[in-house]
C-alpha cells in the first residue's frame, strides 16, 4: 500500500513498493492518458511530472513517488481550462496517431516552466520523445507558438 | 521457396471542439436498427436519430454524424472522408463528428460501408466516390423532402450549411428538421447523382484541422490500450520467439502462487500467456515462468545465412520471376562499350507503433465480443469467428483509435490470441496487451532483399541497357498466396512494374527487372512503403551511380530517360527547383534526389546535408513534392509527407533487424532506435496535383526519404552506401 498524490488528490493504491509508476497510474489509478510504449524510459510516452520535473513514469517506483506531487496528463489542465501548451497543441493541429503525445506534452510543459522561451537548440536538448508517426515538426511549432502564447 | 520448414475531457475549448473531440472518442458508438412495421422503413441511430442513408445520420440539432468505415490510425483519413462526405451533403462543417459502423453491423446490413481495410493507402482513394456519393445522396433526399413539405418544385431549392433555401420564396429550414421525412423517401438513382467538380470545393480541398485532436491532448482518447471493462483481467503472453516453432512445456506452479495471478494459459500451439487482476502482475508472472521451446531447423538460420541464400539469389542462373522487361538487357549489356554493376541490400524492419499490440476479448458460449485498433475491422472479425468458433451473428469488433499501425495492425494476430484467452475464462473480460519486447520479437516484419543492378552505355554515354534483379523475400508468398500470379508476386515489383500504380519512371531501350523469390522462415509484413522503400533505394541510388559513371548531373541524367513519364519527370523538376539544384548549396552543404511511384501517386524528394568526420549527418532540409491527382486535405497531406520521412530515415539510420539463431536480437528502442526532434529537418512540400486520377499519401513518400539521403551523402563524401542501416556503417546523425 502506497500513499501517492496524483493530480492534488491523495490517493491509496495496494501495490508492491517496486511496481513502476506508470502501472500504479494506468491500473490501480484508473489514469489511462499515461501511456506505455517501452517500460525502459527510452521512448517518454509516460512522461509525467513529479514535483514539477518530467519524468518518465515507468522507470519510477511506486516507493520513490511516495510524498510527491505527481501530475499526469489528466492533471496538466486547471479549472477547466486547457493548459497552454494544450492548446497550442491543438491550434497547430499536432497530433496524428496521438498515443506519445501526452508524454510529448507534458515533457513540453516541463520545458517552458524551465525555459519561458526555448530555441530551437533548447527544444532538441530537452525534447527526446519518441513519435512514430513524426509529429516532429509540428511540436516544434507549437512550443514556439506555447512560448509566445 | 523456403529456406526451412515454415513455420473525454470537459474542458473550456471552444464547443466545436469538445462537441468533436467527445464524438471521437466514442466512435464505435452502437447502430440501432429500427425498423418500425407498417411505413417506410427507417433506421436509426443508438440515440434514435434517422439514417438519411448508411454513411449520414442527423440530429434534430443539425449535428452530422457521418459513419467512417476505414480506420484512424493518425494518417487523417478520417477527417478526410468526412470532408468528402459533408462537401457533397453540403453540410454545415462545424456540426460534423463521426463514428465507425461495427464490422458486425456490416455482416448484418450486407457490407453497405463497403470495405474496412486501411492499407496501401487506400483508404480515401478507394472509397472516394462512393463516400462522395453518399453525401450527395443525403443531399438530395434532404432538399426534396423540404420541396415536398413546401409543395415546390425541388429545383428551386437550393443547400448550404446545412440549411435549405427555396430561392424565390426566400424560405428556409434546416437538415434536422427535415430529415425524419428525407429518411422515408427512395434515394435517387444512382445516375442522378452528380458529384461536384473538385474545383468547386469548399470543405474537401482544404487544409482544415483534424476532427480528432482535442482527446488527443488531454489523456482522454481511449485507445486500445485503454479499455476498461466491468470485472475485467490483463494478460501478458509470450510466443515462440523461434518463428515456427512449438511450445514444448510450461512451469504452471512455479508462478501460479505470485500475486494477482489467476490463470496461465496455453494458447495456440505455440504461445503462452499469464492472465492477472492487473497487466503488470501478468508480466511479472510470465517473465518469471520457466518455458520450454521446440525450436527445429529454424533455430539455425541467422541474418548470415540469410544473406548467403539471397546472395545465391542475385545469380543469373537461378530461377526468377520477371516483373519488367523490354528489348535484351543481357545481350546489350554483354556488347556494352562500359558497364556499371553494383549490389545493394535492405534489412528487416519492425514497424514498431507507439502502441504494442493489444485486443480486449469477452467471450460467453453466445457472444464474443471484442475491442481493440485494428487497420481492417472485418480481418480483425474474421479472426474473432474463427477463434472463438461462433457464426458471425454471435461476434463482434469494436474498433478503437490505433496509437500507430504502419501496416501492421493490418494483421490479427494478436486479435486471434485475446479471443483464444478469454475463451478459457467465459463471462470474464480479458485484455491481452504485448510488452515492447514481445512487439519487437513478434513482428510481421518489412521483407529482407538483395538487388544486384547493372547498367550499360554506347560510345556517347547513353545507357542502353538496364538489369535490375532483386533477390528476397515475398510478403504476399506468406500473407496472401492466392495473390499470386503464377507463383510471381507483382508486388515486388513496387515502383520497378510497367505499368499501373507504381510503375518505373525511366524507359531504357533494354530493361529487365526479376525477383529470385526466397523466404526466409522469418514472418514478413507490410511495412509503410512496402516494396518501394527498397526498390527506391536500389533504382535511385543506382540512377545516381550511373550518372556519376559518365560525369553527368543525377537531375539532367534522369530527365533524358523520363521523357515518357512527364509526371513522375513533373514532381522531380518541382523538388529540384525548389531545393535549388544546379545552383551552388551553402558551404559545406550537398544534395541528393530521388524519384518513384507508388500507391498511385508520383512523388519526389531532395535532401540538403553535410557530413562531420565523414560519418556524421545534419539533415538540414528536405524538399518533398507529392502528385496523387487530388489533395483532401493539404495540411495532413503535409503532415504525411514530413512522418514519412521520419519513419523512413530512422529505419535508414537506425533500423534494421537482426536474426541470430532463428530470433529477432532487436528487443525495444535501445536496440531499435528511432529518430528524435533534434535529428528532424524541416520539411518542406511541394505539391502539384495534377487532377484526373486518385492516389495514395500515407505511404509513397517514404520511398525517396532514403535514397535522397545516400545521395547527398555520396555527393558529399564520394562514398556510396549499399547497405542499410546506416548504424552498421557507423554512420549516424550528429
Amino acid at each position: 500500500m502506497a500513499n501517492l498524490t496524483i493530480n492534488g488528490k491523495a490517493i491509496n493504491v495496494d501495490v508492491e513498493d517496486d511496481t513502476p509508476l506508470l502501472w500504479a497510474i494506468r491500473e490501480n489509478v484508473g489514469l489511462t492518458g499515461t501511456k506505455y510504449g517501452c517500460g525502459i524510459a527510452q521512448c517518454g510516452a509516460c512522461t509525467v511530472h513529479i514535483d514539477g520535473v518530467a519524468m518518465r513514469s515507468c522507470g519510477v517506483t511506486v516507493s520513490e513517488a511516495v510524498g510527491k506531487q505527481i501530475t499526469t496528463i489528466e492533471g496538466l489542465a486547471s479549472g477547466g481550462t486547457l493548459h497552454k501548451v494544450q492548446q497550442a497543441w491543438v491550434a497547430n493541429d499536432v497530433p496524428q496517431c496521438g498515443y506519445c503525445q501526452a508524454g510529448m506534452i507534458m515533457a513540453v510543459a516541463a520545458l517552458l516552466k524551465e525555459k519561458p522561451k526555448p530555441t530551437d537548440k533548447d527544444i532538441d536538448e530537452a525534447i527526446t520523445n519518441i513519435c512514430r508517426c513524426g509529429t516532429f515538426q509540428q511540436v516544434r511549432e507549437a512550443i514556439h507558438a506555447a512560448a509566445s502564447a | 521457396m523456403n529456406q526451412h520448414v515454415m513455420p473525454n475531457s470537459n474542458l473550456k475549448l471552444n464547443r466545436r471542439a469538445f462537441v468533436i473531440g467527445t464524438a471521437a472518442a466514442g466512435a464505435g458508438l452502437a447502430i440501432g436498427l429500427d425498423i418500425p412495421f407498417g411505413g417506410p422503413q427507417v433506421v436509426r441511430a443508438a440515440d434514435g436519430s434517422p439514417e438519411v442513408n448508411v454513411w449520414v445520420v442527423i440530429r434534430p440539432d443539425d449535428t452530422t454524424v457521418i459513419r467512417i468505415a476505414r480506420s484512424e490510425m493518425g494518417q487523417g483519413t478520417l477527417t478526410g472522408l468526412a470532408q468528402l462526405v459533408a462537401e457533397e451533403l453540403e453540410c454545415d462543417w462545424s456540426k460534423v463528428v463521426t463514428e465507425y459502423p461495427t464490422p458486425g453491423q456490416s455482416v448484418a446490413r450486407k457490407r453497405a460501408w463497403g470495405d474496412f481495410s486501411t492499407g496501401g493507402s487506400r483508404g480515401i482513394r478507394t472509397s472516394q466516390e462512393y463516400v462522395r456519393k453518399g453525401g450527395a445522396t443525403a443531399r438530395m433526399m434532404l432538399v426534396q423532402a423540404a420541396a415536398n413539405e413546401w409543395k415546390v418544385p425541388v429545383s428551386e431549392c437550393t443547400a448550404a450549411n446545412s440549411v435549405i433555401t427555396h430561392t424565390p420564396s426566400g424560405k428556409t429550414t434546416t437538415y434536422g428538421k427535415v430529415v425524419e421525412a428525407a429518411a422515408k423517401l427512395t434515394p435517387p438513382a444512382d445516375a442522378d447523382v452528380k458529384l461536384k467538380d473538385p474545383k468547386d470545393w469548399k470543405i474537401a480541398g482544404k487544409g482544415v484541422k483534424r476532427l480528432d485532436t482535442v482527446d488527443k491532448t488531454t489523456g482522454a482518447m481511449i485507445y486500445g490500450v485503454d479499455v476498461k471493462l466491468p470485472g475485467m483481467l490483463n494478460a501478458a503472453i509470450k510466443d515462440a520467439p523461434v518463428f515456427g516453432s512449438k511450445l514444448k512445456s510450461y512451469d504452471e506452479a512455479k508462478v501460479a502462487g505470485m500475486k494477482g495471478v489467476k490463470k496461465v494459459v496455453k494458447v495456440g500451439d505455440s504461445a503462452v500467456a499469464v492472465v492477472a487482476d492487473t497487466w503488470w502482475h501478468a508480466k511479472t508472472a510470465l517473465d518469471a515462468l520457466p518455458i520450454t521451446w521446440d525450436e527445429g531447423d529454424n533455430a539455425k538460420v541467422s541474418s548470415e545465412s540469410i544473406a548467403k541464400w539471397l546472395a545465391e539469389g542475385l545469380d543469373n542462373s537461378q530461377p526468377a520471376f520477371i516483373g519488367n522487361q523490354n528489348g535484351d538487357a543481357k545481350a546489350a549489356i554483354g556488347s556494352a562499350v562500359k558497364k556499371v554493376e553494383a549490389v545493394y541490400n535492405y534489412p528487416y524492419q519492425n514497424h514498431a507503433t507507439m502502441e504494442p499490440m493489444n485486443a480486449t476479448a469477452l467471450y460467453t458460449p453466445d457472444k464474443c465480443e471484442v475491442w481493440c485498433g485494428t487497420q481492417n475491422g472485418e480481418a480483425a472479425f474474421a479472426a474473432t469467428l474463427e477463434a472463438s468458433g461462433l457464426p458471425a451473428e454471435k461476434c463482434e469488433v469494436h474498433k478503437h483509435i490505433l496509437g500507430g499501425g504502419f501496416g501492421r495492425r493490418g494483421m490479427t494476430d494478436y486479435v486471434r490470441q485475446a479471443v483464444l484467452i478469454a475463451k478459457e475464462m467465459p463471462g470474464t473480460p480479458v485484455k491481452l496487451l504485448w510488452s515492447r519486447e514481445e512487439d519487437m520479437a513478434q513482428g510481421k516484419f518489412h521483407p529482407v532483399t538483395q538487388c544486384k543492378l547493372t547498367g550499360a552505355f554506347d560510345a556517347e554515354n547513353n545507357l542502353t541497357a538496364l538489369h535490375v534483379r532483386l533477390s528476397g523475400q515475398s510478403i504476399i508468398y506468406t500473407v496472401r498466396p492466392a495473390a499470386l500470379v503464377n507463383g510471381m508476386d507483382t508486388a515486388a515489383f513496387q515502383g520497378l512494374s510497367p505499368s499501373g500504380d507504381a510503375a518505373i519512371g525511366y524507359s531504357v531501350p533494354n530493361l529487365l527487372i526479376e525477383h529470385s523469390m526466397r523466404n526466409p522462415h522469418v514472418p514478413p509484413g507490410f511495412w509503410r512503403g512496402v516494396n518501394v522503400n527498397q526498390n527506391a533505394i536500389y533504382m535511385e541510388c543506382f540512377m545516381d551511380e550511373l550518372a556519376h559513371s559518365v560525369g553527368q548531373d543525377p537531375v539532367e541524367f534522369r530527365r533524358k530517360l523520363m521523357s515518357k513519364h512527364p509526371k513522375h519527370l513533373a514532381v522531380l523538376n518541382a523538388v529540384a527547383e525548389k531545393i535549388g539544384w544546379g545552383k551552388p548549396a551553402p558551404q559545406g552543404v550537398y544534395r541528393g534526389i530521388a524519384q518513384v511511384m507508388g500507391y498511385g501517386s508520383y512523388v519526389a524528394g531532395a535532401a540538403e546535408i553535410s557530413v562531420t568526420d565523414g560519418n556524421k549527418i545534419k539533415v538540414h532540409r528536405i524538399v518533398a513534392s507529392t502528385d496523387p491527382g487530388y489533395i483532401v486535405n493539404p495540411a495532413q497531406v503535409e503532415r504525411q509527407i514530413a512522418g514519412s520521412f521520419v519513419y523512413g530515415l530512422s529505419a535508414l539510420f537506425y533500423g534494421g533487424c537482426t536474426v541470430k539463431d532463428g530470433k529477432m536480437e532487436q528487443t525495444n528502442f535501445d536496440t531499435y532506435n528511432s529518430m528524435r526532434i533534434a535529428e528532424m529537418p524541416k520539411v518542406e512540400c511541394v505539391m502539384v496535383p495534377s487532377g484526373g486520377f486518385w492516389g495514395g499519401v500515407g505511404e509513397p513518400t517514404i520511398g525517396v526519404a532514403a535514397p535522397a539521403v545516400l545521395n547527398a551523402y555520396f555527393a558529399a563524401t564520394g562514398k556510396r552506401i549499399r547497405s542499410v542501416p546506416l548504424k552498421d556503417q557507423n554512420i549516424t546523425f550528429a
